[in-house]
């Protein structure tokens, strides 16, 4: 019984728990219990993807009803792995919460941070998990409004009109999916995706169908935050508290990179997609560029990360633009490396920030000398971020590289390798400032943070060299997803 | 943030005399509850449900507090109580896909919930929408309250 219906507890647990977390009101209590649930969540994944591996798609009708009519849950290979992706992120950054969110969020909202939290995560497993167009729409309100209160909880008093900014463009783009939506639904009587997948080529060359794609693409761009649609991100990223920051960077803008996936490929298919595929390929390599440019200038790490974060959105964007099998498995592998590493690099920054309480690059004078193993992992973690061989990134980035030169586009190869050069600027920045640069001189003897802090740390800095090594596995799945994404296009 | 309170304060006194307005609401009050409760418990056959009915709930306290002040409207449901049910009422319509599940039902299959599947879907929906009517009064209530008292317990 516990077995069948995992694809419905995998939504379910965190949705139950999270009112629990309002009731136990004690900190203590609510961080123990979205620790316990968070965990849970990610055996329940991996579970999920161990048996979609061994027998194929899993699909599950909520309240036995079947599908066309009732919302049906449905797990591919390229779900279960996004359900990893997330889970695996959710929890591993919750050990590291405990001593960071007492330090950055009043005690008294602790357990309110913890409820959002387990909200949050509830709704990223469910975009993943659904096989339904609208269900698709609930699921991603649930995980916008949840981060909204997110990063609303900073101590800064900009966290408030960040979080007010990402609300309305976050609006906004949940406006123009469900706007798509309902166009689809107007000309095919259904919102399951398969049966869409179905029933829309037929009716594709209605203009109602075209302008159901533009709305459904940009809103989803929105939430995935593609160049020139960013505006969002930067501010939302640098004032929100530092465990939400690594949370949302790690896994909302890659849920929408999934969303869009699953929308395009799964839902339109066919011609539509290579229209799509040549816009977002000019946004995508405008993004890396832009990205990194601007994240070349920035004075606050926090501010550059996120700018870089669009420059690493460009590149998953990008693959999928190519629209093939060696693009879309580049895509989706640095889908889950660049969550890896910007997980650990967020997290060191959050470490520095725990110890010198700021994250402007000028108060950063000295400090790999004073706290060197969260410097260090900041530098490892940034390596990858580069693309350095023997790290997370190198793979992403071979794929990439290489879905260019299989369509002889040897300039966007060119243009892959030419923005991977401005990320060692910025990274290199940070490194000299830490390094090279000496420590204030009332500067206070310090100590690294604690180990509760240090060793999600290094497991996702370890992950991030561990998958540049033996990315066997990592390939294998991100291939076979994308073979099954091309397959609604062959149709 | 002080001279709302003063604003307040005197709105109350100047309510105090609107004894038109106090005694009506006093009469309108039960009737908006009752209504809400026939919209909750009607939903199955005619027009409205779980979400109606908690909106409708909530006018009702909204309306009190309104006439006989915030701070007099915050005594007949305290920030705990609204907490509460805000989680007990997600926990009800969750619980209830979770019993349907240990029946040995999908998530949400209300049919397994009484010997008679029908029976056991009317139950079922009536338990779903119950939860969803006491999480959207609650949600209501506090939104109105964290807006007239800029309410920090929240």
């Amino acid at each position: 019984m516990l077995m069948l219906n995992l694809p419905a507890l995998q939504v379910v647990l965190p949705l139950i728990a999270a009112p629990i977390c309002l009731l136990l009101r004690r900190s203590d209590w609510a961080w123990l219990w979205a620790t316990i649930v968070t965990w849970c969540c990610l055996g329940i994944a991996i579970c999920l993807l161990s048996k979609v591996l061994s027998t194929g798609a899993i699909s599950y009708p909520i309240g036995d009803w079947a599908a066309p009519i009732g919302i049906e849950y449905k797990i591919d290979l390229l779900s279960a792995f996004l359900l990893v992706i997330v889970s695996s992120i959710g929890a591993v950054v919750l050990p590291y919460a405990h001593a960071s969110v007492s330090s950055e969020i009043p005690e008294a909202r602790i357990y309110l941070f913890y409820t959002m939290y387990l909200l949050c995560l509830c709704g990223l497993l469910g975009i993943a998990v659904t096989g339904d167009a609208f269900n698709l729409f609930v699921f991603l309100e649930i995980s916008s409004l949840s981060s909204y209160v997110l990063i609303s909880m900073g101590r800064y008093r900009r966290s408030l009109t960040a979080a007010y900014r990402y609300l309305i463009m976050g609006t906004v783009g949940a406006t123009f999916y469900i706007i798509g939506v309902g166009m689809m639904y107007m000309m095919t009587g259904t919102l399951n995706m398969s049966d869409l997948a179905n029933r829309i080529p037929a009716v594709e060359d209605t203009r109602t169908i075209q302008v159901a794609i533009a709305f459904i693409v940009v809103g989803l761009s929105l939430k995935l935050a593609i160049f020139p649609l960013h505006m969002w991100l930067p501010n939302a990223y640098t004032f929100a508290p530092s465990v939400v920051t690594v949370f949302l960077a790690a896994t909302a803008t890659k849920v929408a990179v999934y969303a869009l996936l699953r929308m395009i490929f799964t839902v339109f298919g066919g011609d539509p997609l290579f229209v799509i595929g040549e816009i977002l390929m000019i946004l995508s390599v405008a993004a890396m560029f832009v990205g990194s440019l601007v994240a070349i200038y920035q004075t606050n790490i926090k501010r550059m990360l996120a700018y870089s974060s669009i420059a690493q959105i460009g590149y998953m964007v990008l693959g999928i633009s190519f629209i093939t099998t060696t693009g879309l498995a580049g895509g989706i592998i640095h889908l889950f490396n660049h969550a890896l590493v910007k997980g650990a690099l967020f997290m060191a920054v959050g470490g520095m920030f725990f110890r010198i309480a700021s994250v402007r690059l000028d108060d950063m004078a000295g400090i790999g000398k004073r706290i060197p193993i969260t410097t260090g992992c900041f530098v490892v973690a940034g390596l990858g971020l580069i693309g350095v061989p023997l790290t997370a990134g190198f793979i992403s980035k071979w794929y990439l590289v290489s879905a260019a030169l299989e369509k002889d586009m040897w300039l966007i190869a060119v243009l892959i390798l030419v923005s991977s050069l401005l990320a060692v600027i910025y990274i290199w920045r940070v490194v000299e400032v830490a390094y090279f640069r000496a420590p204030p001189k009332r500067a206070a003897v310090m100590s690294e943070p604690p180990l509760s802090m240090l060793i999600p740390l290094f497991i996702l800095t370890g992950a991030s060299i561990y998958f540049g090594i033996d990315a066997s596995r990592t390939i294998d799945i991100a291939m076979a997803a994308a073979n099954f994404l091309m397959t609604g296009v062959a149709q | 943030m002080k001279s709302l309170r003063v604003m307040s304060k005197r709105r109350r006194r100047e309510m105090q005399h609107k004894e038109v307005l106090r005694v009506c609401s006093k009469l309108l009050i039960p009737l908006i509850m009752l209504f809400a409760l026939y919209v909750q418990f009607h939903g199955d056959f005619g027009p409205g449900g779980g979400f109606q009915a908690g909106v409708i709930f909530a006018s009702a306290f909204i309306l009190y507090a309104l006439i006989f002040g915030v701070d007099v409207g915050m005594k007949v449901l305290s920030p705990g109580a609204r907490r509460f049910f805000l989680a007990a009422g997600l926990l009800l319509y969750a619980g209830v896909g979770i019993v349907g599940m240990l029946l040995g039902g999908r998530y949400l299959n209300y049919s397994v919930l009484l010997q008679d599947p029908i029976a056991g879907q009317h139950l079922g929906i009536l338990l779903i929408e119950l939860g969803v009517g006491v999480t959207v009064a609650a949600a209501m209530i506090t939104i109105f309250y964290v807006f007239a008292n800029q309410d920090d317990s929240e």
